[in-house]
């Protein structure tokens, strides 16, 4: 779904491809609500049935959540409560809230299908609490699709392009 | 230094306290801390302890290999040409690099990068060279070139344990009673069960006696993981008054020797192996039947029921965790100093096991277990908030693993499993 050998898939169905800018602010408005932790309004721009997944450092990107183990793999059901978890106090994890960056570049628009339009971009994220500093660093997957008329996110797959999760630890914010 | 407990004298230990007759157990926060405490576990635990390298899954095929560091060696885990099972320090004998330098492959011999030394993959010299360049005897006389073996390699069941010690006691009497752990993950099913692809490596900033006591404590989950259950009630389907209807009370610790333990109950959440929720709808109900009809008929009703509906977190000391809980993990930890732990975790599962059924498992797993779970996250904020609040050590110098301790038989919700745990620990590091 997310990698070339489909871009021709139900092309006659395939959804449009907007300006790249349309896509590149879309992308930083995403980034900065995740910085300013307003989780609801994020949420927001998921379409209803998305997806959103974090497989485990240095996967393929086409890797499967039914065959190997990911550190997240959520419908839309459980992207909900990820949410309402990280708006809560005892989300001990990210309570104190971290400081987190989000610096998104090198965007591409991979093509389009009747899925929606792929984008890739690359990301450095940094999560700052107490006395650690972590980056994170790889790029995004995501697949975007206008409904009723708003830009709404159908599939977002964040592949980190590290060998492993030391010293990060944990992905309790959201990349 | 700590300062003086007010306990029985004859119960003293420099790190280790307990009264038996009071009911007090105390663990000094200095074992968390110091850099002599650290190099005296390399040396009187890891040194010395059976240590889990892999399971047999992970090899299926003569020639198959992987690599692991355990207790900070590289090592090889393979099989050779014939199917036998070896374990090498993966590291030249010419001049040290890394010869095998791949997570896994198939492989008839490694070759060493540097200047191109090669071995059979039952770790002979193989190495071709000029007539004249090493003498005819070369490595023949008590100079071996081979690939050096770790001193000890055995198993049970399909789990393979090394040990540094070439004169230490067997696998078998070291596990002792814990094989019944290994037993009832084994005899989940009747195809043999694997490792599934992909693993959880990442750190914790935290003393790995944290996260061992972690692993099995029963008490933290209702304060700690407070946003899992309110998830997991609404995931499930039905009522929590449903779900915590069906539960029968049970709580058990076992003291299985030499360090290790492990505490069972019953949880509202899934298990793929058994225990059915209202989410799964009536194809999952039926899976589940048919999976306990099978138990029961290969295994008897009574252990169908411990594997089926029987939660349980096992710590084989030092520090493998096989966790039977929404799904199971199996888990090493290792110190690479006092206050920063290397973790490595993996699904089990059946193999042949069918793809919504797989799908199922993985999703139990993520929901709860690891980096981007909703409860494991939770669980190192708290190991790193422990490590942090030692810096206090000089002022409030004990932990306190007290729970349960008075009681005939301890809960799982008690501290008996940790205190198994660091009587060994203690016995180990209190000697002379």
């Amino acid at each position: 779904m997310m990698g070339n050998a489909n871009l021709t898939r139900s092309a006659d169905k395939a959804e449009a491809i907007l300006n790249r800018d349309v896509y590149e602010d879309f992308l930083y408005l995403e980034a900065q609500l995740l910085d300013e932790w307003k989780l609801d309004e994020w949420l927001a721009l998921f379409a209803e049935g998305a997806t959103y997944d974090v497989p485990t450092a240095g996967a393929p990107d086409d890797v499967s959540s039914s065959e190997k183990l990911f550190y997240i793999s959520d419908d839309y059901f459980r992207l909900g409560h990820r949410v309402k978890r990280l708006n809560q106090k005892t989300a001990h994890s990210e309570w104190p809230r971290s400081h987190t960056s989000r610096l998104i570049s090198n965007m591409r628009i991979l093509g389009s299908d009747d899925s929606g339009v792929h984008l890739r971009s690359a990301f450095v994220t940094h999560r700052s609490k107490g006395t650690a500093t972590d980056m994170f660093c790889g790029h995004h997957l995501h697949t975007v699709k206008m409904v009723d008329g708003e830009l709404k996110i159908v599939a977002k797959r964040s592949m980190l392009d590290l060998a492993n999760l030391r010293p990060q630890g944990r992905v309790s914010i959201i990349l | 230094m700590v300062e003086q407990m007010d306990l029985t004298k004859s119960q003293e230990g420099k790190w280790v306290r307990e009264d038996k007759k009071r009911g007090l157990f105390k663990v000094s926060r200095d074992a968390f801390t110091s850099q002599a405490v650290f190099e005296r576990e390399n040396e009187r635990i890891f040194n010395k302890c059976w240590l889990y390298l892999g399971h047999s899954s992970e090899l299926e095929n003569p020639n198959d290999f992987l690599t692991r560091n355990v207790a900070g060696h590289e090592l090889i885990f393979n099989r050779d040409r014939k199917g036998g099972f070896n374990a090498f320090f993966n590291t030249c004998p010419h001049r040290g690099a890394i010869v095998a330098r791949e997570e896994c492959g198939n492989a008839l011999g490694f070759k060493c990068f540097y200047h191109g030394w090669s071995f059979n993959n039952n770790g002979k010299y193989a190495t071709r060279s000029p007539k004249g360049v090493y003498p005819e005897d070369f490595g023949k006389e008590g100079d071996s070139v081979d690939l050096s073996r770790v001193p000890r390699l055995e198993q049970y069941r399909d789990f393979h344990f090394i040990n540094f010690d070439a004169d230490a006691i067997s696998l078998d009497d070291y596990l002792a009673g814990s094989k019944e752990i290994l037993d009832i993950v084994s005899d989940h099913s009747p195809d043999g069960m694997e490792v599934v692809s992909g693993v959880q490596n990442y750190s914790i900033r935290a003393n790995w006696k944290l996260l061992v006591e972690n692993s099995f404590d029963g008490y933290h989950a209702a304060e700690t993981h407070d946003t899992y259950f309110t998830y997991l009630f609404d995931a499930i389907g039905g009522t929590p008054e449903e779900a915590m209807a069906k539960m029968t009370g049970q709580s058990n610790c076992y003291d299985y020797g030499n360090g290790h333990a492990a505490i069972e109950g019953e949880a509202p959440w899934g298990r793929p192996v058994g225990r059915h929720i209202p989410a799964w709808g009536d194809k999952g109900k039926e899976d589940i039947a048919a999976i306990v009809k099978e138990l029961e008929e290969r295994v008897g009703v009574p252990m169908a029921k411990r594997i089926s509906n029987g939660d349980r977190n096992a710590v084989f000391f030092p520090n493998l965790v096989i966790n039977d809980i929404m799904a199971i993990t199996i888990r090493t930890l290792y110190p690479v100093s006092p206050n920063e732990i290397h973790v490595s975790s993996w699904a089990f599962a059946p193999k042949g096991e069918p793809p919504e059924l797989r799908k199922r498992r993985l999703d139990n797993f993520l929901e709860f277990l690891g980096p981007g779970g909703f409860a494991t996250p939770d669980d190192v904020e708290a190991l790193e908030s422990a490590q942090v609040g030692y810096g206090n050590a000089q002022f409030a110098p004990w932990n306190d693993i007290s729970r349960g301790m008075l009681k005939e038989k301890p809960a799982n919700d008690d501290e008996e499993q940790m205190r198994c745990f660091w009587r060994e620990w203690a016995r180990r590091m209190e000697a002379e």
